[in-house]
């Protein structure tokens, strides 16, 4: 399953790292990242594969969240289907 | 994979965070022929064990979906054959309310349509007798919704059924007078009802229906404004283009959550039905849109020539995105689930009058107005006939949802709670149609009915 995760907010040291590293624990593999900061705010979007995935979805969602209180920013994590059907004819 | 733009990305999270996008409704509609027996008790047992059956599942598969995209899918409904047909061989259609009642709750949804009959042209012994048992089954259960077919374009509209439902909406009013009405809210009167509406309190599945089918609603009216508000200075043609685009994206989720719905529930998909269903909710609102399409507030001059493009422009929009297209599809105007809505009848700039004018351009009609509760059930049965009327002439289902508040009049704000919201009490024009409405029998049907 392949899916698109998102991290807003305040900019600070480490949240790449700290969500790259929860995900690796998981087994989930990162396809793509662009990150920008706009409007001073910090903005990521990720790829990712969640095939090898060493937890269901919701689990991995859970422990995201958790990560995003202790970093103050806002992820989320959503199956790719959402955004194709979307924006793709 | 692909990357998608970042830009689209971020889009579609906005649309959902910020800006109140969601499933409205995601419905299953389940048939209930086979449950129908001659006795009310077999009947009523039967109904019950059949909608736990087939929709135990359906809150835990729709947060799963809700999860899985990150949409949240605000109502979990079902739809079932009108009662008063699968009640025809036994009576007891109050012991059937019950059991859909009881069933709603046991599954834990959030309503359960289809205590309905279908009397466009007459209505046999038993419709009768299932009719005079609305009120009660609205007001002695919490997840019932009701429903009276009471004209079509084909068959005319059936006066005695429109005199008998203004009688029903102030019985059932009188009956919920301690919650300002309630079961009053429950209870639409239709011209021209599709048998694929996942919208309460309309809902049913029709005859012509699969067994068991996925019919989702989808949303998005704060979309659309945000929407609208990049081009300030644009002419109606870009107003017009930019609603389609929005429309198609909204529907395009609906599209996605209904096909995965149905699959993992084991159902037929049905319809995506192309709402613009507004909540009481700050930047969900329907009337913000036609504000922000530039008029003072809902209810001028404009109003109608605003929704008539907003109607057409989603229609446009979602029809490409979809492979069925269905319900009721187009903008709703319920005035106690619409802030901008209320806050226009509130101020008096919106009236009883425009309103109609305007459910001749959209979906769906007098929905969610309330009314004085010494309104005369000949004014309630007057209004029915006339938005009956303009549907049958146009060719288009149009409904009416008076609630009259008992103990309350023009002025007062009657307290629905959660997605009803609340309503300030409308002034009706009080000029008596009582001959009119006594006379019964059948206004016949247009001319343009007689196409073959």
């Amino acid at each position: 399953m392949k899916a698109f995760l998102t991290v807003i907010g305040t900019d600070k040291v480490g949240i790449i790292a700290a969500v790259s590293t929860l995900l690796a624990a998981n087994g989930v593999n990162i396809e793509d990242i662009s990150q920008t900061i706009m409007q001073g705010t910090f903005t990521m979007v990720m790829a990712v594969d969640l095939s090898g995935a060493k937890t269901d979805f919701s689990a991995l969602k859970s422990a995201l969240n958790a990560c995003a209180d202790e970093l103050g920013v806002e992820i989320s994590l959503r199956h790719s289907d959402i955004f194709n059907a979307m924006h793709k004819i | 994979m692909k990357m998608l733009n970042r830009s689209e990305i971020l889009e579609t999270i906005k649309m959902i965070s910020q800006h109140h996008l969601d499933i409205r409704t995601v419905t299953m509609g389940l048939n209930l022929v086979d449950c129908i027996t001659d006795s009310a008790s077999r009947t009523s047992d039967k109904v019950y064990d059949k909608i736990c059956s087939n929709a135990e599942k359906l809150v835990p598969v729709a947060e799963e979906i809700a999860s899985m995209y990150g949409i949240p899918i605000v109502n979990k409904r079902v739809s079932v054959t009108p009662v008063s047909i699968v009640g025809a061989a036994s009576g007891g259609f109050l012991e059937i309310a019950q059991a859909m009642d009881r069933a709603a709750r046991d599954i834990g949804i959030d309503f359960i349509g289809g205590y309905t009959a279908l009397v466009q042209k007459g209505a046999s012994a038993r419709e009768k007798e299932f009719m005079d048992t609305i009120p009660e089954a609205l007001a002695s259960t919490d997840k019932v919704c009701s429903s009276l077919n009471v004209a079509s374009t084909r068959a005319g509209i059936n006066m005695d059924a429109v005199r008998r439902a203004g009688r029903l909406i102030k019985e059932a009013a009188y009956l919920t007078r301690d919650r300002d009405g309630i079961a009053a809210a429950k209870f639409v009167a239709f011209a021209n009802a599709v048998e694929d509406n996942p919208f309460m309190a309309g809902a049913f599945h029709g005859a012509g229906e699969a067994d068991k089918v996925i019919n989702v609603g989808v949303s998005g009216p704060g979309v659309v404004k945000t929407a609208l508000e990049t081009i300030p200075d644009g002419d109606l043609s870009e107003v017009g283009e930019t609603i389609k685009r929005t429309a198609f994206k909204i529907t395009r989720v609906g599209q996605l959550v209904a096909k995965k719905a149905a699959e993992m529930l084991g159902a037929s998909f049905g319809i995506v039905d192309l709402s613009l269903a507004p909540t009481p909710a700050v930047g969900d609102s329907v009337a913000a849109i036609l504000e922000e399409i530039g008029l003072e507030q809902v209810g001028a001059h404009g109003t109608t020539a605003a929704l008539m493009m907003l109607n057409d422009a989603v229609k446009k929009g979602g029809i490409m995105a979809s492979q069925h297209v269905g319900g009721l599809s187009g903008a709703f105007i319920p005035v106690s689930e619409d802030a901008g809505m209320i806050a226009a009848a509130a101020l008096g700039s919106l009236s009883v009058e425009k309103l109609e004018a305007m459910t001749a351009v959209c979906s769906v009609g007098l929905d969610m107005i309330a009314v004085p509760g010494d309104t005369p059930e000949e004014i309630i049965s007057a209004v029915i006939a006339d938005e009956a009327a303009i549907g049958v002439a146009n060719n288009k289902t149009t409904a009416v949802r008076l609630i009259p508040v008992y103990g309350k009049g023009v002025g007062d704000v009657a307290e629905f709670g959660g997605l009803l919201g609340s309503a300030p009490i409308m002034r009706l024009n009080t000029l008596s149609p009582l001959r009119m409405i006594s006379r019964g029998g059948r206004v016949a049907a247009p001319v343009h009915a007689n196409k073959n």
